[in-house]
């Protein structure tokens, strides 16, 4: 059975469309990455797979034992102040608080899974730093650690290496697959970087204002637009 | 300076002085507790935009006659509080512009009512106390002192045992609610919490200085500390050593009790700004370093 399946669903605001009917199932362990233009939707669609927006028509279901929060998320911009007081610690501890339940503090458990997520991402030199002092990359590692902290099964990631230069592009992605191969943590990923996304990802799904294309990533590379699109970014690819 | 000391120590043989001491300390914690939030959240403005609905409430309680005021301001601050928030989300008027309306429209009406109808001579000293709070936290009654002790105890609980999500909600909302936390539910509380300390701090400084006393501590702390944790704290502690020794400043100079705490406000903001300058300067210098250092680790 699959973890997240999205079936005929259409989103947009206020009553207009900006994407229609997108069928689609991940199964644990996949890796997904949602590609589109500006403005095609994709940011909208992870929106809605995590709840915060409801679907305009369709219905978009969670099963194999995932529950609705138990979704990793990494946004596209956070918009934290640039005077905002918090330790990397504080935020990466703020990512179990699904976990504790009612429950006001954080116990032991929760202290250890977040400890554990700043030593996978490489991170706990930094631990007691600001947030807001960090670098770019550095701060990705941060907020990725947070997700993992609520999640162990899925991710989804919207454009996660966005203004990160190609060095750190590369371990962010190569992050990624690590705990897309070796822990099996189903990766849902924005990205417009064509070649990334055909290197690592198992299926593309393609958006527009319809789906244009939603398969493996073999059979993405087969279809006239999936070959279009690689050819246009792979000019400077290489 | 021991004659000084000589006149403090006369003046707390009084228990209006013990009273005013209490209540300060316990409104200067409650209001920078919260304070740091929302000046993180950008709802500064809502300090002042309840304060003048309690004072509109307040107008209207003075003119009917009520003994205890508090019993008409509380409930309706705490609906406005809660309609401001609640309704935020799909209205057609931003919030900002809805909160505008209302303090404006709370302060003109309060003030209208209390020139219309109050039976008391002196309609502009009135307001002027209840905007500045001159001296009416050294006439409390009673009923004043247990009120705000028994409201302060339940602000600095829920705040306690709600810090961890007070702090994710006011970091990143939309991953707290993705990661199914109620995060509406606890903008409700902090909402209804912050309209609590706006009328209990009326008493204290008046509705016009409140922000200030919301805001000042909060920011002081932000320019030298760096983890949400230490923010909190430091500005606890610094809002409740200014509310002190304004109190005890102004019964001995006799200056109305709100703007001399703001004042020392002001002055523990400046120090605090020039703290952080040095200190920014200098770790400034350290960083830089050690970033390249971590960059080369990273690899
Ligand atoms: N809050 C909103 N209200 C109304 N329209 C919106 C809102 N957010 C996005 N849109 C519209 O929905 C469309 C899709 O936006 P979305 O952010 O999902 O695009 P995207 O595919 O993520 O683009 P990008 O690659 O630039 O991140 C856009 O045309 C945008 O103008
Ligand atoms: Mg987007």
């Amino acid at each position: 059975m699959s973890q997240l399946i999205c079936d005929d669903v259409s989103l947009g605001y206020e009553g207009r469309a900006v994407t229609e009917h997108l069928t689609f199932q991940v199964n644990a362990g996949d890796y997904l990455c949602v590609v589109g233009e500006n403005g095609a939707g994709k940011s909208t669609l992870i929106r809605a797979l995590l709840g915060l927006k409801a679907p305009m028509s369709g219905t978009i279901t969670t099963g194999d034992g995932l529950k609705h929060n138990e979704i990793g998320y990494l946004p596209q911009q956070t918009v934290v102040q640039r005077d905002f007081p918090a330790s990397v610690k504080e935020i990466v501890q703020s990512g179990c608080l699904n976990k504790v339940g009612m429950n006001p503090f954080y116990g032991r458990e929760a202290r250890v899974v977040a400890q554990r997520q700043i030593e996978r991402m490489g991170i706990s030199h930094l631990q007691n730093r600001c947030y807001r002092e960090l670098s770019g990359g550095q701060q990705q590692r941060v907020l990725l650690a947070r997700a993992l902290c609520a999640t162990g099964k899925m991710l989804l990631l919207d454009e996660p290496v966005a203004g990160l230069d190609p060095k750190v592009t590369r371990e962010m992605y190569e992050l990624i697959a690590k705990l897309n191969k070796e822990d099996g943590i189903t990766v849902i990923m924005v990205s417009h970087d064509i070649a990334a996304a055909v290197k690592y990802a198992t299926h593309i799904l393609h958006i527009s204002h319809v789906p244009l294309f939603f398969g493996t990533k073999e059979d993405y590379l087969k279809t006239e637009i999936g070959r279009a699109f690689t050819d246009a970014a792979g000019g400077d690819e290489e | 300076m021991t004659n000084l000391f000589a006149t403090l120590g006369n003046y707390f043989q009084y228990p209006f002085v013990k009273n005013a001491l209490i209540v300060g300390v316990l409104i200067a914690l409650c209001s920078s507790l919260l304070g740091v939030t929302l000046v993180l959240k950008r709802l500064s403005f809502i300090g002042d935009g309840l304060s003048h609905v309690a004072f509109g409430a307040m107008s209207v309680a003075s003119v009917v006659g009520l003994t205890q005021q508090m019993l008409l301001i509380m409930p309706v601050t705490v609906i406005a509080a809660v309609g401001l928030l609640m309704g935020g989300k799909n209205r057609k008027i931003k919030g900002d512009a809805s909160l505008a309306m209302l303090s404006v429209g709370a302060l003109g009406l309060g003030y209208l009512i209390v020139n219309k109808f109050s039976k008391s001579g002196n309609i502009s000293g009135d307001v002027c106390t209840t905007l500045f709070g001159s001296t009416s936290i050294l006439t409390l009654s009673k009923f004043d002192v247990w009120l705000c002790i028994v409201m302060s105890v339940i602000v600095i609980a829920v705040f306690v045992l709600l810090y961890n999500r007070i702090f994710a909600v006011t970091f990143d909302e939309t991953f707290t609610t993705a990661t199914g936390v109620k995060a509406s539910a606890y903008n409700l509380i902090i909402a209804v919490v912050t309209a609590v300390i706006i009328v209990l701090a009326m008493k204290l400084v008046g509705s016009l200085l409140i922000s200030a006393l919301v805001i000042f501590p909060a920011l002081s702390a932000m320019r030298v500390f760096k983890s949400f944790k230490s923010v909190v704290v430091c500005s606890a502690v610094v809002s409740v050593l200014c509310s002190v020794v304004g109190i005890l400043a102004s019964i001995v100079w006799s200056t109305p009790v709100g703007s001399t705490i703001v004042a020392i406000d002001i002055v523990v903001f400046l120090v605090f700004t020039f703290i952080g300058f040095l200190k920014g300067n200098n770790s400034l210098g350290i960083q830089t370093k050690n970033n390249s250092r971590e960059r080369k680790t990273n690899q």
